[in-house]
């Protein structure tokens, strides 16, 4: 069988493309989704890309969450249909109430843009299932307001119930909560992750090739399903 | 017709990087003596109607769904002008 990922296109969507790309080499059909169409051409997963949908304005995501196709990803993410929100998608999926907690502006107030290590500290989720346990790998990351932050309460769930996905090594970029650089729902099926592993699939135009497991970890789990 | 405002701001515990930005540059600036910046959006809402009740209670449910992310803001309605 062809498993086939959406890629949503917002207005100001940046990554879509290397998303797509990344799909295709995983070795699935990559989906181009838009924003005004709530028709998801019954795709297995959906990627929600990294750039500055809607300029940002009133606050990253706030205003893509609620266009038309988010209505229809974020009921069949309710119904256990991967979701991997990266940087301005882990700050739609927030936004979405699909997963707790919300991205601030960077505590040092500057961009950044890096090869950023990170741990694997969950292997268990539709989209982190090729890695093993507390792996390491370095993908770029870039974002503006990439600082997570969540109560004390949520944050303590989400270590208890191992839904911190990946973790910041070496250098927390942006401030974020207890160095989270990515988190998963209850079930495992939405991952939200600020770095951004569609940049990390080919040696030649990223810091090497260990993103691409995000990729072929959903492939494995839809075919085997 | 009347103008209703919304002041969304981040809750007290979350850290405001731009507020403390601000408040760094005030005394450089000889604006001596002031401890601490948080920085907000403001929303100025115009009606068609006046601000009844359940105009009110429509705008708070806007404000609490859209204009602020309750996980990290808080917000305050008010109606500022009941023009004649």
């Amino acid at each position: 069988m062809t498993v086939r990922v959406g890629v949503v296109t917002f207005p100001g969507s940046l990554d879509d493309r290397d998303a797509q790309r990344a799909v295709r080499l995983a070795g699935a059909e990559p989906v181009a989704l838009w924003h005004r169409d709530k028709d998801i051409h019954q795709v297995d997963a959906v990627v929600l890309p990294g750039g500055f949908s809607y300029g940002d304005y009133l606050r990253c995501g706030a205003i893509s969450r609620f266009s038309p196709v988010m209505d229809t990803v974020i009921a069949q993410a309710r119904d256990g249909m991967p979701v991997l929100g990266i940087c301005n998608g882990f700050q739609v999926l927030c936004e979405s109430h699909l997963l707790p907690g919300a991205l601030t502006r960077n505590d040092s107030l500057h961009f950044v843009c890096r090869d950023q290590k990170l741990r694997i500290e969950n292997a268990g989720t539709a989209w982190t299932s090729d890695y093993a346990q507390d792996q390491e790998i370095t993908v770029p990351l870039k974002n503006g307001e990439g600082r997570f932050v969540a109560d004390e309460h949520t944050l303590d769930a989400l270590e208890a119930e191992g839904r911190v996905v990946a973790r910041y090594l070496d250098v927390n970029p942006n401030g974020s909560y207890r160095d989270i650089a990515g988190i998963s729902n209850a079930a495992g099926n939405v991952v939200g992750l600020m770095p951004h592993p569609e940049h990390a699939v080919e040696p030649l135009t990223g810091p090497g090739t260990e993103g691409l497991g995000f990729f072929t970890s959903i492939l494995r789990k839809l075919v085997n399903a | 017709m009347a103008r209703v405002v919304v002041d969304v701001m981040l809750k007290p515990e979350i850290l405001d990087p731009q507020g403390q930005a601000v408040q760094r540059a005030l005394p450089r600036l000889g604006f001596a003596g002031i401890s601490d910046v948080r920085q907000g959006k403001r929303f100025e809402l115009e009606l068609d109607g006046p601000a009844d009740e359940a105009t009110l209670a429509r705008i708070r449910e806007a404000a609490e769904t859209f204009l602020a992310n309750t996980v990290i803001e808080d917000f305050t309605v008010r109606v500022e002008e009941e023009a004649k």
